[in-house]
């Protein structure tokens, strides 16, 4: 065999593999959404929007969930962002070749994987534990937490992006530093830090086990921060595990209801992570 | 000396037609005195002393690695925004020591304006990336602001391109345009020294005339400092001329006799090609 023909016959197989790896990967996926689909579809109506979580045996929706997710997850992000934002703009334009920085990158990066079990332990120790009960606000710091380390990842990383040439452009005509960060760096790297964001919304608004440990539940529609509240996650967590026909339907369409809404994320993401920028 | 005798040579020989500097004293906007530069432990220039005059072109040549842009970084001390990069020596700017580390960096920088070898528009429309600067350090009615702002865009021969989209955003330009844009951004907060490092590395022959062009203008307000590898453009647009090598600044003079009758043998050597 020549070593052409040799180098023919390889590739051929290489290329055969990584379409069967593929096909594999991506036929789970396309499984999963099926199901979910399938299962979920028949089920959705108006009131799965207009009605709280019914006793079992009753029929009603998952307003009270949904409203739930929202504000906590809003909370979580309102926290997280701007604490997540700052650590790393200080990470990429003050202490870059900090000592400080290597620390903070490594517990970041420490944080960023720590299993979310153990953040709502973490809260439930020291806020919900000290004040006696489970509360909405307990549940949206548990997700700040894990906003918080996706955030300062992809500020760090998007600032580094921001060339050094657009840096030196801004200080020579005078431009003070913190001008040049807020008016030039993120507005270059803007695509990319609201990216970072809508990732760390993705992440937390399918974090169950924090919100177990937090808000808990709620089976009334309730607005207060001070008390438990429903979300999703954990709607669907005990929903899908009763024994209740209408309760695992509501829980499919609550299972397609985030699957969709971080699809959308993700879309949304992608999009500006492609339009025009310096990057 | 008109305009026609200074721009027309673009494709000309080497040989200079201009007329003979003023005699008499010459007032130093910038002096340089026994600097040093080092990067690290690693000394980038050596002892260069060099005087640049006020209202005049002076341009530094030399084969790369020299040292050329890092002497141009040493005069609006942007060295400083990276960690072990150092000056040592005086460098006078009207007689103040900017190598003083109390001096405050963004006044001097709004004194001492550069352009970089890459044109770096801000990421705004072409209007801001003016107005931008000029807010920095004025409060103007915002009639005065568009007169300014038109005023450096003229004269970075840009406006007549520009004038009917000005919120177009800066980075949509082309790179000859965005290149102009940065002089005008430079011009418009009115410095006392323009650095320009390559201007027009980056630049088609049209481009880089037009920018020699207004080099030619601007020196009349301004001190103006230009490093270039290009030894026609050196001859075209200077009056004075620096030839650098490894760090050393090996010969300063008019501009016409580094070229004709450079009194260094190393100058010789390179202006002629013979190495760099």
């Amino acid at each position: 065999m020549t070593p052409y023909r040799r180098r023919r016959v390889r590739n051929f197989v290489v290329m055969g593999l990584s379409i069967a790896a593929t096909v594999i990967g991506l036929g789970w996926l396309a499984l999963i959404l099926g199901a979910l689909v399938w299962e979920a579809f028949l089920g959705l109506s108006l009131s799965v929007f207009t009605e709280m979580t019914p006793p079992p045996g009753a029929s009603g929706g998952l307003l009270n969930p949904i409203v739930g997710s929202l504000i906590m997850t809003v909370i979580a992000v309102v926290i997280g962002t701007p604490l997540g934002m700052l650590a790393g703009t200080y990470m990429a334009e003050y202490g870059r070749h900090s000592r400080l920085t290597q620390v903070v990158r490594f517990i970041n990066d420490i944080l960023l994987s720590a299993p979310s079990i153990v953040v709502g332990l973490f809260v439930y120790e020291i806020m919900v534990y000290q004040v006696g009960h489970f509360s909405a606000l307990a549940g949206a710091v548990a997700l700040a937490v894990i906003v918080v380390p996706v955030v300062v990842r992809t500020t760090e990383d998007m600032l580094v992006l921001v060339p050094d040439t657009l840096r030196e452009a801004c200080v020579s005509i005078g431009m003070p530093r913190a001008r040049m960060i807020s008016h030039v760096c993120y507005r270059a790297a803007r695509a990319g830090l609201i990216t970072g964001v809508l990732l760390a919304v993705a992440r937390i608004s399918g974090e169950t086990a924090p919100l177990l440990f937090t808000a808990l539940n709620n089976q009334f529609f309730s607005l207060d921060l001070n008390a438990p509240m429903a979300s999703l996650p954990v709607v669907i967590f005990q929903f899908a595990l009763s024994p209740y026909k209408e309760w695992q339907a509501l829980a499919w369409i609550g299972a397609l209801i985030i699957t969709f809404g971080v699809l959308a994320l993700s879309i949304a993401a992608r999009a500006l992570g492609t339009k025009e920028t310096v990057l | 000396m008109t305009m026609a005798e200074n721009t027309t040579p673009l494709t000309g020989p080497t040989v200079v037609h201009r007329a003979p500097l003023p005699d008499g004293p010459r007032d130093e906007k910038i002096s340089v005195r026994n600097l040093n530069f080092f990067y690290g432990d690693t000394k980038a220039l050596k002892n260069v002393n060099v005087p640049l005059y006020s209202g005049h072109v002076t341009a530094f040549i030399g084969p790369s690695g020299c040292g050329k842009s890092t002497f141009l970084r040493v005069l609006n001390r942007i060295y400083d925004l990276y960690p072990r990069q150092r000056a040592e020596g005086v460098v006078l700017l009207d007689n103040e020591n900017i190598l003083n580390p109390s001096l405050d960096l963004n006044l001097l920088r709004a004194r001492v304006g550069m352009v970089f070898q890459k044109p770096t528009p801000f990421p705004m429309s072409i209007y801001e990336n003016i107005a931008f600067g000029i807010r920095l350090y004025e409060n103007l009615s915002k009639a005065d602001l568009d007169a300014r702002v038109e005023s450096a865009l003229r004269r970075a021969a840009l406006w007549d391109e520009v004038k009917d989209k000005l919120g177009a955003n800066g980075l949509s330009l082309s790179g000859g345009q965005q290149q102009r844009l940065c002089i005008a951004r430079t011009v418009a907060v009115k410095p006392e020294v323009i650095l320009l490092d390559e201007p027009c590395s980056a630049l088609d022959p049209i481009a880089t005339a037009k920018i020699e062009e207004l080099i030619d203008e601007l020196k009349s307000d301004y001190t103006i400092a230009i490093v270039t590898h290009n030894m026609q453009q050196a001859a075209r647009v200077s009056d004075y001329t620096a030839f650098m090598f490894l760090g050393e600044l090996v010969e300063f003079g008019p501009t016409t006799k580094i070229f004709t009758s450079p009194s260094e043998r190393r100058t010789q050597d390179y202006i002629t090609g013979r190495f760099g």
